[in-house]
């Protein structure tokens, strides 16, 4: 009967743990946000920040994203041409890259280069009192570690997502119009044709724009609520790319859904 | 000097992600082809438009001139109530042209084509194109052919 109750308190215990976490996570969220407009009298935090986090992450994006289009070039060159729409490759590639793939690998790409680092970072920051330091000295460690980091996110994953997506086209133009024969002028032409500027695109660069805030926004927590030894900050780093690869999942389908869903 | 070398890759970083996106812009999507406010609207009913969606072209002689920008129904009439914009350099089509809607190869898209008339007056804002035809539906033509070949074989079969 005893254990009946046990196991039902560590349930619990779990429950409100998770609970728990969120709330922590939500109360850092507005701490962040309310440390942003400081930011604009040391720009420097936040230039110094996109580096690490976007600069660095520049050539994974890159390579990837010519791959992934180049991919995409000869998948969807082989389906198209049994229909002998091999045109429309450039639509194709387009609009998987912008509303998809360019977003959401991005996201992923991002999480394991940049977020692992921002929590391993944050995490070793707190394990070795740094963060406790600062508050000694009476200086906001969120306001000074973490909201740059944050907006730096914030500001890179876009921009990364638009490199990576344009980068992919390209990557589609060599194979398609370079190896397989595509007309050239109708791998462009359709795809201005079928590709809208609010539809797909706004809507991809929204999407990036949520992944980026997701991913910095779980990396940091994790780093700051990180159990400050090296273990801890190990789980942590682990933590930050599988629950933010997940969460962009789910929130690209949520996403999807109210875009593209509704018709 | 390692500071203004970071500033410089950030830099490089963010103009080459706002190349991107301005890439995006002009070169993927429609933004290069498509105006929102330039030209002038006429409007056109048809008995049956199935397929035909809002921002498909409008054409003429086969150079897309428009786009569809509206479809409503009447009650009344039953009839639906395509809106198109025509860019304003072509402001000379002649009023009585007529439209059709076909659709590009067997099963593309539909799109409105418009077939000059020969009105010395030209089509304004908020006219109206008389002369319609419907969209073709795929099932119908072959409802009908199949009717007819039912008909023929039965006619045969009770002739003799």
């Amino acid at each position: 009967m005893k254990s009946v109750l046990d196991h039902l308190q560590s349930l619990g215990q779990k429950g409100t743990g998770v609970f728990e976490r969120l709330g922590r996570a939500n109360i850092l969220f507005a701490r962040i946000l309310a440390g942003v407009p400081g930011l604009f009298l040391r720009p420097n935090l936040v230039i110094q920040q996109v580096y690490s986090v976007g600069v660095l992450s520049l050539l994974i994006i890159l390579v990837s994203g010519l791959f992934v289009g180049m991919v995409l070039g000869l998948q969807g060159y082989n389906t198209l041409v049994d229909f002998g729409a091999e045109e429309s490759l450039g639509v194709v590639v387009a609009l998987s890259l912008v509303r998809e793939l360019g977003p959401v690998v991005t996201a992923l790409l991002f999480a394991g280069r940049a977020g692992s680092a921002l929590t391993a970072e944050i995490g070793l920051m707190k394990a070795t009192e740094q963060l406790s330091a600062m508050e000694m000295m009476a200086i906001d460690p969120i306001r000074r570690v973490l909201t740059p980091r944050f907006l730096a996110g914030f500001i890179s994953m876009p921009l990364l997502a638009a490199i990576f997506s344009a980068v992919g086209i390209m990557g589609g133009y060599f194979v398609g119009v370079g190896l397989l024969g595509v007309d050239d002028g109708a791998y462009w032409s359709q795809m201005q044709d079928k590709v809208d500027l609010y539809d797909d695109i706004y809507n991809g660069v929204i999407k990036s724009i949520v992944f980026g805030i997701i991913v910095t926004w779980i990396a940091v927590f994790e780093g700051y609520d990180a159990t400050p030894t090296s273990e801890g900050v190990s789980r942590a780093t682990t933590r930050t790319v599988v629950h933010s690869s997940l969460a962009v999942l789910a929130m690209d389908f949520i996403l999807t859904a109210l875009m593209f869903g509704g018709g | 000097m390692t500071t203004r070398l970071t500033e410089i890759w950030v830099g490089i970083f963010i103009a080459a992600g706002l190349a991107a996106l301005f890439v995006l812009a002009m070169k993927v999507s429609n933004l290069s082809t498509y105006n929102r406010d330039g030209g002038y609207e006429v409007t056109a009913r048809f008995e049956d438009i199935s397929g035909l969606k809002v921002r498909s072209p409008v054409t003429m002689a086969g150079v897309r001139i428009g786009r569809v920008t509206n479809i409503g129904f009447d009650k009344n009439t039953f009839e639906a109530v395509v809106t198109m914009r025509v860019e304003a350099r072509y402001n000379t089509l002649p009023k009585d042209s007529s439209a059709s809607i076909y659709t590009a190869g067997l099963l593309g898209e539909k799109y409105v084509s418009l077939a000059p008339g020969g009105d010395e007056q030209s089509l304004h804002q908020g006219d109206r194109i008389k002369l319609t035809q419907d969209s073709m539906v795929l099932e119908k033509l072959i409802g009908q052919f199949v009717s007819r070949f039912m008909n023929s074989s039965s006619e045969k079969s009770s002739s003799k």
